[in-house]
């Protein structure tokens, strides 16, 4: 499945994830060995005791690259010592809409992440971990299942790792197709064989995870970055990025621009307008109207934002946030409120039901939408839109119902004038265009006079 | 479907009351895959979702009857077997057509004119998304996200990833590939 996340562009002279754009067959055990695979591995059982692998990855400021952005050592440091078992949870969720980082490297260098997880597990001296893999990855879960035989078949895992006394084991489990199971506690829900919902925090994963026991959950990106920090130290690691967010970082680029792809930058030092750029430009050189840093989930950008550097710090004093750094860029053929329609049905959609606020707020948002969207909007509901969304901020047990705002919250603060120019443009049921689609979703009724079910 | 699942007690209790489930978890060795997954997991309800999976797999669509064997080998409630087999996207409880095609709905796709790909489809073949057509060949579906956004507007026929569509194309690109399967059966 090579070539499956489209171009592989090649933005560093020596890539630290995205090594498969140097080294095409990387994939292969004999090739990742051959290219200073499982050295980091062998270093850290033969030489290092596990508190020692934690305070390498504090020291270098490795962030969680799930979104969060949380300093992975310190969530490391928080496991207790004296209670076992323990798991090391791996998030290969990625259901964020733009975003295809992870499955680039699962497909692409699945031993790098395979080396990352055990480091983390010896670090944190657990003896089995999962590698949650969402239900689409289908392909990619048999180019990591072969992966992983092929560690155990060269003793890199399995019972007494190279005589070192430390047993683990690596298990995939396949998720079904859910968004909210990229949410750590609704992950962890999964995994049990439960509905995905999220669980209240307190008691946080790394006290009373999976099963109850002390669990560490990582991005895969994050754990790809393990090795080449262990092996090298962290004043290799920090001469990339800035003195906050160190390290390189996979930046996905989709929508309106001519090479869409995987893009593996240093954090900080570039801005969205030279992303874009590397991206080949904006399709018919058309002008940038707005970009959305995180997929559906991050606040959109105007194009005022566009020289905004890449890193968590600068991106959120933009009103933003960095999130997994899946850019999907809008020109202005696009239409703002239908955009932000789309992202409010998506998490209508993806709410799990658990949180009345969420349930009901995207329910409500979306009724506004398409009351805008098929012609009977008035200023009122654009008004009424802004009002769901602060009912709903701050008031649901996970980031879902926080991310469903931002599509709302964030179009309304940047394109107001776009929405009340919709609104008088498409008075009395004019829809150009969108007819098609509410008729398919169900929101108008077609020709025949019949709504559509779903 | 008047009542989604089979009264439990009465099948395993009261004798003759009900027809015998096992008659066709006997006769239908599909059941043998599901029965080895269940085992996989020491027949433990945090395996629900695999054995879902490999029922999925097996037979393309989740029955009430499978449901309920599910969730009688398990030792689940049967509510609690619906409410995972709902919950989750991937699995459906209604038959599919011999080929599946999957168009994605997401962002990226959506901005490439996955709308457009999408009406040509539903036109050429004459069924609407999530549906089958009416000699059962072909089920089209919508997904919110392959996470391929690279390869927009992208759709997948029984599995495999076309990427980069256009409308013109795309009922074509189906059309070739159900003919060289029919012609390699």
């Amino acid at each position: 499945m090579a070539g499956f996340y489209g171009t592989k562009n090649k933005t560093m002279d020596r890539h630290v994830l995205l090594r498969d754009v140097d080294v095409p067959d990387i994939r292969e055990y004999d090739v990742y060995v051959a290219n200073g695979g499982y050295e980091a591995w062998k270093k850290a059982l033969t030489t290092m005791k596990p508190d020692e692998v934690t305070a390498v990855v504090k020291d270098s400021g490795l962030r969680g690259r799930g979104g969060a952005g949380f300093p992975t050592g310190v969530k490391w440091s928080f496991i207790p010592k004296d209670v076992f078992p323990k798991y090391v949870v791996v998030n290969g969720d990625e259901s964020e809409a733009g975003t295809f980082k992870d499955h680039q490297i699962i497909d692409g260098n699945p031993h790098q992440l395979i080396e990352g997880v055990a480091l983390c597990a010896y670090a944190v001296q657990a003896k089995t971990s999962y590698i949650y893999l969402r239900g689409e990855f289908y392909e990619p879960a048999k180019t990591l299942q072969k992966a992983i035989d092929e560690a155990y078949a060269h003793g890199m895992l399995g019972k007494n790792v190279l005589g070192s006394g430390f047993d683990i084991d690596m298990y995939i489990h396949m998720g079904a197709g859910a968004y909210i199971c990229g949410e750590e506690t609704a992950l962890l829900s999964s995994l049990e064989g439960q509905l995905g919902q999220p669980r209240l925090r307190p008691p946080f994963p790394a006290v009373q995870g999976l099963y109850a026991k002390p669990t560490v959950i990582n991005n895969v990106e994050t754990l790809a970055n393990v090795p080449p920090i262990v092996l090298n130290g962290a004043q290799w690691y920090r001469q990339y990025g800035t003195e906050k967010s160190p390290g390189t970082k996979i930046f996905c680029v989709s929508g309106r621009v001519k090479r869409p792809g995987n893009y593996e930058l240093p954090l900080g030092k570039y801005t969205v307008r030279e992303l874009i750029e590397m991206a080949g430009g904006i399709i018919d050189g058309r002008p940038v109207k707005g970009v959305l840093p995180a997929g559906s989930s991050a606040p959109i950008l105007p194009a005022s934002a566009l020289d905004t550097k890449l890193d968590y710090e600068s991106v959120q004093a933009a009103g933003s946030i960095l999130g997994s750094a899946s850019f999907v860029i809008l020109d202005d053929t696009v239409d703002i409120v239908w955009a932000a329609r789309k992202m409010v049905r998506f998490f209508k959609h993806e709410s799990c039901g658990k949180c009345t606020p969420c349930r009901e707020g995207t329910y409500w948002a979306l009724k506004l939408y398409d009351k805008i969207l098929s012609g009977r909007g008035t200023l009122e509901d654009v008004n009424m839109i802004g009002e769901v969304a602060a009912q709903m901020s701050g008031k649901c047990f996970c980031l879902l119902g926080e991310f469903a705002t931002s599509p709302m919250q964030s179009t309304l603060k940047h394109f107001r004038a776009e929405y009340e120019a919709f609104i008088a443009n498409h008075q009395g049921g004019k829809m150009n265009g969108y007819t098609d689609e509410l008729i398919r979703e169900g929101v108008i009724a077609g020709p025949d006079g019949v709504i559509a079910r779903h | 479907m008047t009542n989604p699942l089979p009264p439990l007690g009465r099948a395993a209790g009261n004798g003759a009351a009900t027809a015998k489930p096992d008659d066709r978890l006997v006769s239908d060795k599909r059941y043998k895959i599901i029965e080895a997954t269940m085992r996989r997991y020491g027949y433990q309800g945090h395996g629900l979702i695999e054995a879902l999976h490999s029922a999925q797999e097996a037979f393309g669509y989740l029955d009430d009857f499978t449901l309920m064997h599910i969730a009688r080998t398990l030792h689940l409630p049967p509510s609690k077997v619906f409410g995972v087999a709902t919950f989750y996207n991937l699995f459906t409880l209604k038959p599919q057509g011999a080929h599946t095609c999957v168009v994605c709905l997401g962002t990226a796709c959506y901005i490439k004119g996955a709308r457009e790909v999408l009406a040509a489809i539903e036109a050429e073949y004459d069924v609407k998304a999530g549906g089958t057509t009416r000699d059962n060949q072909l089920s089209l579906l919508t997904a919110r996200c392959f996470g391929s956004c690279a390869l927009a507007p992208v759709l997948t026929f029984d599995g495999e990833t076309i990427g980069k569509v256009t409308p013109e194309a795309a009922a074509q690109q189906i059309a070739q590939r159900m003919m060289a399967i029919r012609q390699a059966a």
